[in-house]
């Protein structure tokens, strides 16, 4: 028997799912996640989750994982410590940044600016100088990089970035420089600018290449562990990284360039969501990852994902492509206050954390947090399926009571509800970021709620941004894991080739296109995965002149030859309309050109649910239970969801749950079990999408401003 | 509707009144959040489609969404409403859009005539509902210097278009003859009609925004929601203004150095107290108009709006900023001053007036509060211009805005050269020589150039641009005579200086530019260093750790030399010597003054100017002449 198996580690828990890669069965294991070295968790879940479906370690032919650990390593400053190598004159490049302060007007008053990623002391000039256009100004001078090595080799580096002027121009200064730096500081990791982001704006460009050497030691190693360790387990098996683009890579390029890997944990949610969707029939999909501190969001439009040309981890945003998913600093642990100034009901950023956790955790927290909300107006109910832990309901109420209900002088209950109406909209703000705000109506999506405590929000969300049905797929809580086992091998080749199209010409566009081909297919055939599996898409960044912010447009090799310039202007007029309402009669301009190489999705059957009739009452746990939501409360009843089969309907309110997660489904909403188990929510007497008509102010606008030159 | 001063019309074709309804605190946040969120996509809209790379990659335009009576409810940079409506004499009717770059006209809304102003009004099934505004320098605006910021303009005809309060667009069609009309008077007019276009596109954003809140919520929730966030502001700002404002007067005054025609300082003084629940900003003791163009005609509206941050962020970052505190404030400016100078004063320059405001408000605000108060910092928001014909026969022109060093906080160090205004981001080097005959020498801060003090004021910053083609430059900056203010035991930051190598670094030419100055011609193989300001320093720099000042010493931000202006010793390499340092601090520590000045100004303004000469290779201004009294009252009649 052959099976994959997915594995994502979370900053509480590490999910696996073992998929039969024949059958589509799964196994769905959880273990507590082991930060200090994250390979002890995975290797303790394998050994679980093998035993648990009774087959042996070498069964695994795949396996492949979603990490934080390059996350982390940013987010709790425990990177390598870096040197760096930069053109004279530009030494401040990361102290000085794009000289930006946060916080607007009188921002600078407050703002604690964090340290750069290498150090200043850590950074050296040397002596060279390219011109914008690639030209030699001064040849590189050797003795000046052997003095910068001995700075470094003092403060005792671990990993090298060198950063120069216009290298994405011409790299061959640092090129040049790195063979110095292998012979000066034997074994330490170099990575070059213009390898890692062959992309012009110097300090984008030296922050994410020293991000790729901040993080490469601790991901090196990590992987290097894991894969001696699963070796040992597993025997012959591939090993595979999913990265923040959502492709996978073999764990040896993985740790070449970590700073790919960035948001991989996420990645991972939306390919699970996306996976799980398609086995429904759903391709326009809103994700809503909702976790203990943070919640995911994306959108997914005809099955793809939006990409985006950035990854932001904290204070640092680095040029690495990622899906766009958006980040809000509000979960299940989030914190509720009013502030006596304002009295203005607050919720987050400030989370409980796991310890003492919220409330109801009974672990000795007194402040309520959006889960004490949810317990208070019973969402969650106290003791759950599965759940080791009973919630304390009277600690919720007096921690809501104090904080948030005397204040305001409201109910109990009252405030509650205010706690995740807040909570909700600021969810919704990370929704209309990545849909209206990029020109998407919502209603044209579903909303796939999964996480946590994705489920117990979804159904409010959905009734904000109107993304019917709202789906909750089978496992919510481990769907990251699913989405690591379901995606594919992917690279990508890019660069900056900025040019008006008066200045070049389809012929030569299309070669740089085949040769970055070629470079995106190599990693492909390394990995084994033969010519005639890849899957090709170009890119073409583009923008009026003068502009500097570029859209991606999709273009085609065939014909490219004929009229692909035409073309690719074509879509980013109609790109740059739907944004902006609309398009200039200018010049366009070309700035990167870019291939990337995917090879066959896995073939992991979906598991079908077991038949029912319409009525779900045999999944009945509880059939006098009490939710509040609208300002009263409603009889409900509670579901298992391991008892419900396809078909089943289910009248809200209601609350399912299940071993990871529970569902909340709204008075004036309803469930249904699809083929696949997943819960579709509607409105009652819900007839389709855009029920609602369009705003007509919309089309009027992006007539009229269309632009003369 | 704000009817009592303003002969602007305001059409409706559906005139019910609105109901106040009550609105619960939780749709409030929801509204207040959804309009800050509108706001943010306003910003995205204009920075990722307009041209210049000074609005486009520096962010030098700023957004608000206002309530139907044109109160700022999100925004930070601007109340441009009042002053378009009171002097506006018009028909105001669904799909008009309005333009205005004439401070005169709109009683300083708009500070110069670079800044382009957007007003869209926004209907609702008939009624007005709100408002959405965005103003943006433009590079060019016409007129007698590349730039359009002529440093010796007498008069506001000298600095390009003015145009009053016009319909761009009339009952939603565009009114092409003055988009041309306008568009012909500017020396890059692609970049003027795309970053207007892309202010435009803002404002629309903002509009479909608050439609849709209106359906969402109910439109009399709506505009009730937007009123009662104005009155939770005036509650909170009220608040605050009886725990941190006495009824004593502070009264604080500094200098803007010159007008560039060489005449200067220039003094700049206000008083603030409170009366009752209102605090009061007298003006008073400001001197009067320049001749020349650094005059800043000052929107009261748009000063409280200015100060109201300030005060939030110095005493409480929590409260959300909006305008409704405004009836709170007294504003006090006598008229044909330096910040209500008469019509026809020339206004261009006025950003040195913008940043010593801000330096005078957080020594009114923290004077009494040290805990609370910041060095100074604001030396202006310098700018840089190169312009010219290249060898393709191309022309070219950068506005560029320089940053310097943000002063030492109340709780922290200042970062070393970053900017101090909302938003703003420089423009990559690599942009520059991508897109104009430049190329970046350095671009890094200068050692030693922030006020010592337990905390440690920003460096400067230093850009040397080299120039690839013959053209001709501009500057404007300021801080090259007075110091930026060290508080609390700090010291003063280092003055701003332009030093031109002629011909390159090696040549031995090298010429002391004045920190104002148009039409200087450079030839290809000249290096203009771009130095500014140093911030000011916190507290006591001998209380500094010996090993924070060792540590910054190897990161190349203070010299063994520098460091001992905190009393320590230490080598190239950083590495402190603690039997000198101790003795050396105790020397120093006993020359210290019993109490500790609140401000530290470096020398008097006497021995500035005795020393200017020598210490800045540049000639002492003259004291400034202004126009008798009656002249400026017959110009005001």
């Amino acid at each position: 028997m052959s099976y994959v198996l997915g594995c994502d580690v979370g900053g509480t828990f590490t999910d696996l799912l073992l998929i039969n890669e024949k059958t589509g069965e799964t196994f769905r294991g959880k273990t507590p996640s082991t930060p200090a070295d994250q390979s002890i968790g995975v290797m303790k879940g394998i050994t679980r989750i093998c035993s648990d479906a009774g087959i042996k370690p070498t069964e695994i032919s795949e396996l492949m994982h979603g990490t934080t650990v390059a996350t982390n390593a940013i987010l709790e400053g425990k990177g390598a410590n870096v040197g760096l190598i930069v053109t004279d004159g530009y030494r401040q490049v990361l102290q000085i940044g794009r000289s930006y302060v946060p916080g607007g007007l009188a921002g600078w008053l407050i703002w604690p600016k964090p340290t750069p990623l290498a150090l200043l002391e850590n950074t050296v000039e040397v002596k060279e100088r390219m011109g914008a256009r690639g030209d030699v100004v001064r040849k590189l001078e050797p003795d000046s990089v052997v003095a910068a090595c001995k700075v470094l080799k003092k403060q005792k580096v671990q990993a090298v970035t060198v950063s120069l002027m216009n290298s994405f121009a011409n790299g061959a200064h640092e090129k040049k420089i790195r063979k110095i730096v292998e012979k000066e500081l034997p074994g330490v990791p170099v990575s070059l600018s213009h390898e890692v982001l062959p992309e012009m704006y110097e300090y984008e460009r030296t922050l994410t290449a020293v991000a790729n050497s901040y993080v490469r030691p601790t991901v090196s190693k990590y992987l290097g562990n894991l894969e001696k360790a699963l070796k040992k387990k597993t025997g012959d098996c591939k090993y595979k990284v999913l990265r923040s683009d959502g492709g996978l890579m073999a764990f040896g390029n993985a740790s070449d360039r970590p700073v790919s890997l960035m948001m991989s944990g996420p990645a991972g949610g939306v390919a699970g969501a996306l996976w799980v969707a398609k086995q429904s029939g759903f391709k326009n999909l809103l994700t809503f990852d909702m976790g203990g501190t943070s919640t995911d969001v994306a959108l997914i439009e005809n099955g793809d994902p939006q990409l985006r040309r950035e990854t932001r981890v904290g204070d640092v945003t680095v040029r690495s492509s990622s899906l766009d998913v958006r980040t809000v600093g509000a979960g299940g642990g989030s914190l509720a206050r009013v502030p006596e100034l304002t009295g203005a009901l607050r919720v987050g950023p400030e989370s409980a954390g796991a310890d003492p956790g919220p409330a109801c955790y009974g672990k000795g927290g007194t402040e309520p947090a959006v889960t004490d909300a949810n317990v208070v107006l019973g969402h969650l109910p106290p003791s759950l399926i599965g759940g080791e832990m009973k919630l304390d309901v009277k600690a919720s109420r007096a921690a809501i009571k104090k904080a948030v209900a005397d204040p305001l002088k409201i109910s109990i209950e009252a405030a509650a509800e205010g706690v995740i109406k807040i909570v909700n909209e600021n969810m919704f703000g990370a929704l209309r970021l990545v849909s209206i705000e990029q020109g998407y109506d919502p209603r044209d999506f579903s909303l796939i709620g999964f996480g946590g405590a994705g489920p117990l929000h979804a159904n409010a969300l959905g009734k904000l941004t109107g993304s019917w049905p709202v789906i909750i797929p089978p496992g919510p809580g481990v769907l990251c894991a699913y989405g690591d086992a379901t995606t594919r091998v992917r690279n990508e080749s890019s660069q900056t080739f900025v040019r008006r199209y008066s200045e070049t010409n389809n012929k030569e566009v299309l070669k740089i296109l085949n040769d970055l081909t070629k470079s995106a297919a190599q990693s492909l055939i390394k990995e084994g995965i033969p010519k005639k599996e890849h899957q090709i898409v170009w890119e073409v960044d583009l923008r009026y002149t003068g502009q500097g912010f570029s859209l991606t447009v999709p273009c085609k090799l065939n014909g490219f030859d004929k009229n692909g310039l035409a073309q690719a202007a074509k879509s980013f007029d109609a790109s740059h309309t739907r944004m902006f309402t609309f398009a200039l009669d200018a010049e366009h301009e070309i700035v990167n050109l870019r291939a990337i190489v995917m090879g066959d999705a896995p073939n992991v059957k979906a598991v079908k649910a077991g038949k029912g009739s319409a009525s779900a009452n045999a999944a009945v746990i509880d059939d006098k239970h009490t939710i509040w939501s609208d300002g009263k409360s409603h009889k409900a009843k509670i579901y298992d969801r391991s008892k419900l089969k396809a078909g089943n309907k289910i009248p809200g309110p209601a609350v399912v749950t299940e071993f990871d997660s529970t569902t909340v489904i709204l008075a004036d909403c309803q469930g249904v079990i699809d083929k696949v188990g997943c819960i579709l929510i509607t409105p009652k007497g819900w007839k389709g999408n855009k029920a609602k008509p369009k705003a007509k102010a919309k089309k009027k606008a992006a007539s009229k401003s269309k632009a003369k030159k | 509707m704000a009817k009592s001063k303003t002969s602007a019309q305001i059409i409706q074709t559906n005139n019910k009144p609105f109901k106040k309804v009550k609105v619960d605190a939780i749709t409030l946040d929801i509204v207040e959040s959804a309009l800050r969120n509108a706001r943010y996509e306003m910003d995205a809209t204009v920075f990722r489609t307009a041209m210049s790379p000074g609005i486009r990659e520096q962010h030098d335009a700023f957004p608000l969404i206002a309530d139907r009576n044109g109160k700022m409810v999100v925004g930070q940079f601007g109340s441009f409403i009042s002053g378009f409506l009171e002097g506006y004499d018009g028909t105001i009717e669904e799909g008009d859009v309005f333009f205005t770059n004439d401070p005169y006209k709109v009683q300083g809304a708009v500070s110069h005539a670079n800044d382009w102003l957007i007003v869209l009004p926004i209907f609702y099934t008939g009624r007005l509902v709100g408002w959405s505004c965005h103003f943006g320098h433009m590079t060019d605006n016409g007129g007698k210097v590349p730039g359009s910021m002529p440093t010796d303009a007498t008069t506001i005809f000298e600095e390009g278009l003015v145009t009053p309060p016009t319909k761009l667009y009339k009952k939603g069609v565009l009114q092409e003859t003055l988009l041309e009309l306008m568009l012909n008077q500017v020396r890059l007019p692609t970049w003027n009609r795309s970053d207007l276009n892309a202010i435009l596109a803002a404002c629309r954003v903002a509009e479909k925004r608050v439609k849709e809140m209106c359906d969402r919520f109910g439109v009399d929730t709506y505009v009730s929601a937007t009123q009662a966030a104005l009155d939770r502001n005036l509650r909170a700002v009220g608040g605050l203004i009886q725990q941190a404002i006495g009824v004593e007067p502070v009264t604080f005054e500094d200098y803007i150095d010159d007008d560039g025609r060489g005449y200067g300082p220039y003094k700049i003084k206000c008083s603030m107290w409170r009366e009752g629940k209102k605090v009061v900003l007298d003006w008073e003791g400001t001197d009067p108009q320049a001749v020349g163009s650094i005059n800043f005609y000052l929107n009261e509206n748009m000063l409280k709006m200015f100060w109201g941050v300030y005060m939030i962020m110095v005493f409480d970052p929590e409260i959300l900023f909006n305008d409704g505190f405004y009836e709170l404030v007294d504003v006090r400016i006598p008229q044909g001053t330096l910040l209500k100078p008469n019509f026809p004063a020339a206004l261009s320059c006025r950003t040195h007036a913008l940043g010593r405001i801000f330096d005078t408000f957080a020594a009114l605000l923290g004077q009494k509060n040290p805990d609370f108060l910041a060095a100074a910092g604001f030396s202006s928001s310098p700018h840089f211009m190169y312009s010219g014909t290249d060898k393709r026969g191309e022309w070219y022109q950068l506005y560029q805005i320089g940053f310097g060093g943000i002063p030492a906080r109340p709780h922290g160090d200042g970062p070393d050269g970053h900017s101090m205004w909302p938003s703003f981001t420089n423009v990559p080097q690599e942009y520059l020589e991508a897109y104009f005959p430049l190329r970046i020498e350095k671009h890094e801060t200068v050692a030693d150039t922030g006020g010592a003090g337990f905390y440690r004021g920003g460096n400067a910053l230093r850009v040397d641009y080299g120039f690839l083609e013959d053209g001709e430059i501009s500057i404007h900056d300021d801080r090259w005579l007075t110091y930026p203010w060290g508080v609390t035991g700090g010291e003063p930051g280092e003055r701003s200086i332009k030093v031109m190598y002629r011909g390159g670094y090696d040549t031995g030419v090298v010429e002391y530019h004045l920190s104002k100055c148009d039409n200087v011609k450079v030839k290809a193989g000249d290096i203009l260093a771009f130095i500014t300001w140093g911030g000011g320093g916190v507290g006591n720099p001998l209380e500094r750790p010996a090993e924070t000042v060792a540590l910054e010493i190897r990161r190349g931000l203070v010299t063994p030399d520098g460091a001992l202006r905190y009393g320590v010793v230490a080598n190239k390499a950083g590495k402190v010597d603690e039997a000198a340092t101790k003795k050396l601090r105790k020397q120093m520590q006993a020359k210290r003054p019993k109490t500790t000045p609140v401000f530290d100004k470096g020398p008097d303004l006497k021995t500035i100017m005795a020393n200017c000469e020598e210490e800045t290779h540049l000639t002492a201004p003259r004291p400034p002449i202004f126009q008798p009294e009656n002249e400026l009252k017959q110009a005001a009649e």
